[in-house]
């Protein structure tokens, strides 16, 4: 049997075309992602790991346009799907968890209410008490009391608030869920348990995850492979093992050397030189190598491309292309 | 030899706070206040009692509404506690008023978490700087100018020509931190308190600002209230943490004994849930029932123990006090 890829990109350009000028949030970044696979999207703020996100589901703001490239999920090029089509796939192939639970739930909606809505429009024979139904199931698998289906957002916890958004993006038992820095904004806690919870159900209903974050270690945690976004780019992409092990490109170097993991004593973190790049204006060429102790003359000129250096561990560097092996 | 030791430790406590209590008053509609037998109060800070040790980074640790920042805020005495004593250098500082408040705050400065919200936008980041000196009358014209210019420099604000004549939005996230932190070392103070100086920083930029803070403490001598949410961080640059549970410190000892012999479940619960990054660590998460109470509704006796694993019978009414088990190690749980 061939297994064939949930999620297909290839070769995605996404810009947002400001009045101050055109930002390349995304540039060509491929990937692909097989039934019930967790892969994990790191990178720093505008990186376009969110962009990248949104893009699956065609949902990019105002003033983001995709440009070109071809989304595949289920074999069906979603980048050039109708919009009305689109809603088919919204919510019932993919979902989505954002990042604020409390401005991602309609404050004037019961709990139930916003199941209802969710479960009628994609299935419109089902009658709004068995809706309910599912809906008092669901909020027991999310281990909140099904008699609080009636209850108000705000009567909620945070950590309450965003289950019940894992809550409605799994309701229709989606194939793949994206998950935006859904605990950003909890405390270890509760993010370890949402995190767990999301496990626990994805498990269940055979979901294939992507984890966006800017915390390298969650993601090493919780996640197969791992992408390494920066300034639009796809600079690395390896399993989370292989990625921990031995980390190619000299960003993730940093980003890993960087993180203080409790487990070390006496850790000596380091820093990367430099800030992010403006996206309005990005360097030439490579865009780390302001930032990169690795930079050569070549790095300000020509952009490297993405290149396979074995087992599917993806590098977007000069140090590994064509001759470059020598400098590992 | 020991007596020695004694006297030069109580000598080196650069900030002592002695049953601190902040309690904020729950605002009510007029019909409720009509009625309401009395006012209930929001125990954000409930009977906190520490010392500072002169050049040491003593951190706060603890999940949102522990109280971490209204201790920082309390402490440089930018709100007025409910009770308790704060002392700065061996003196009283609680009630400090007007011109002597003045003269205390040149000694103790704080960074915020938001350097968006904590920079003025409509000044030059230069003139934000320097505004501290004028407000002490300590330099004006050129000498400020050169004052303002070398702390830019440094706090890696270079070339700080350049620099000083922009507006904060003309910066990144990081860069407005550094301004944050130049602003608050430009007095020479002996004590900074910083909340949650790095959690709105890009992780690539985090550590260079932790370099910062921490290569201050040498080069300027000075002692850190650090207050994070983030153990990981904490661990990383503190020398005494303190975790905080409602209002309460819970545990309180050197990082070392912290991280290794933790005492207080909590304690252990939050320390087991911090990720680790490493994808072939299995790792055990200490699942705590429920969620954080209301500070309005304190749990009765010890606070923690609807939530508390090792729960026993006595723990529902007697409060736990914070005992000292073994030297510098205090911990505040009925089993010990």
């Amino acid at each position: 049997m061939i297994r064939l890829p949930l999620v297909e990109i290839d070769s995605l350009v996404v810009d947002y075309l400001a009045s101050r000028g055109k930002v390349r949030a995304v540039e060509d970044v491929s990937f692909y992602l097989e039934k019930g696979e967790k892969l994990g999207l790191a990178g720093e703020s505008g990186s376009g790991k969110s962009t990248l996100g949104l893009s699956l589901l065609r949902l990019v703001p105002y003033p983001g346009i995709i440009v070109k490239g071809c989304i595949k999920i289920d074999e069906t090029d979603i980048a050039k799907l109708p919009e009305h089509e689109m809603r088919s796939i919204r919510g019932k192939k993919v979902a989505y968890i954002f990042q604020d639970p409390m401005t991602s739930l309609n404050p004037v909606k019961r709990i139930g209410a916003h199941f209802v809505e969710l479960i009628r429009t994609h299935e419109p024979t089902v009658s709004k008490e068995d809706a309910l139904e599912r809906a008092k199931t669901m909020l027991k698998n999310l281990g909140i009391l099904p008699e609080r289906i009636n209850d108000y957002p705000h009567q909620f916890s945070g950590g309450m608030r965003q289950r019940i958004m894992i809550g409605l993006a799994i309701a229709l038992n989606p194939d793949l869920v994206i998950a935006d820095e859904p605990t950003t904004a909890l405390d270890v806690i509760v993010q370890a348990k949402i995190l767990d919870l999301l496990e626990n159900l994805r498990k269940i209903y055979g979901m294939a995850l992507i984890l966006i974050s800017h915390d390298l270690s969650i993601l090493l945690e919780r996640c197969d492979k791992i992408t390494v976004m920066y300034a639009g780019h796809m600079f690395e992409y390896a399993s989370s093992i292989e990625l921990h092990k031995a980390p190619k490109h000299p960003y993730t170097q940093g980003l890993l050397q960087s993180i203080p993991n409790i487990e070390v004593t006496d850790q000596k973190l380091s820093a990367i030189p430099g800030s992010p790049p403006n996206m309005l204006n990005p360097p030439k060429g490579c865009r780390f190598w302001p930032r990169c102790s690795y930079a050569k003359e070549i790095c300000r000129v020509k952009e490297p491309t993405l290149i396979d250096i074995g087992h599917n561990h993806l590098v977007r560097c000069v140090l590994y292309s064509e001759k470059g092996a020598e400098c590992e | 030899m020991f007596c020695i030791a004694k006297k030069v430790q109580n000598v080196s406590e650069i900030v002592k706070v002695e049953q601190l209590k902040k309690y904020f008053p729950v605002q009510k509609s007029f019909l409720e206040q009509m009625f309401a037998r009395k006012i209930s109060y929001v125990k954000a800070v409930d009977n906190v009692t520490f010392s500072v040790r002169k050049g040491e980074i003593f951190t706060l640790a603890g999940e949102s509404g522990c109280g971490k920042t209204t201790t920082g805020r309390l402490i440089v005495r930018l709100i007025k506690p409910t009770s308790g004593k704060i002392y700065f250098n061996d003196a009283d500082v609680t009630n400090l008023k007007g011109e002597r408040l003045r003269l205390l705050r040149r000694k103790m400065q704080i960074v915020f978490q938001d350097p968006y919200a904590s920079l003025n936008p409509r000044m030059k980041i230069g003139d934000a700087v320097g505004h501290p000196l004028e407000i002490h009358s300590l330099a004006k014209g050129e000498g400020k100018k050169k004052l303002v210019l070398d702390v830019f420099d440094k706090v890696g604000l270079t070339p700080p020509e350049q620099f000083t004549s922009l507006y904060p939005h003309q910066l990144s996230g990081g860069q407005r931190q550094r301004a944050a932190l130049a602003r608050s070392i430009i007095l020479k103070p002996e004590f900074i308190v910083a909340d949650e100086p790095v959690s709105m920083i890009d992780v690539s930029l985090r550590t260079t600002i932790i370099d910062l803070m921490l290569g201050f403490r040498k080069e300027l001598g000075l002692t850190y209230l650090f207050i994070t949410h983030d153990l990981a961080v904490a661990k990383y640059i503190s020398d005494r943490i303190a975790i905080m549970y409602l209002g309460k410190i819970i545990e309180m000892s050197s990082k070392e004994n912290l991280f290794l012999k933790s005492l207080h479940p909590y304690t252990q619960s939050l320390l087991s849930a911090i990720p680790i990054p490493n994808p072939e660590r299995e790792r055990k998460i200490l699942e705590l029932k429920g969620e954080v109470p209301s500070a309005i509704n304190i749990p009765s006796g010890c606070r923690f123990h609807p939530r508390c694993p090792y729960e026993k019978a006595e723990c529902a009414e007697k409060e736990p006090e914070l005992v000292e088990v073994e030297k510098d190690h205090f911990v505040a749980c009925n089993s010990y």
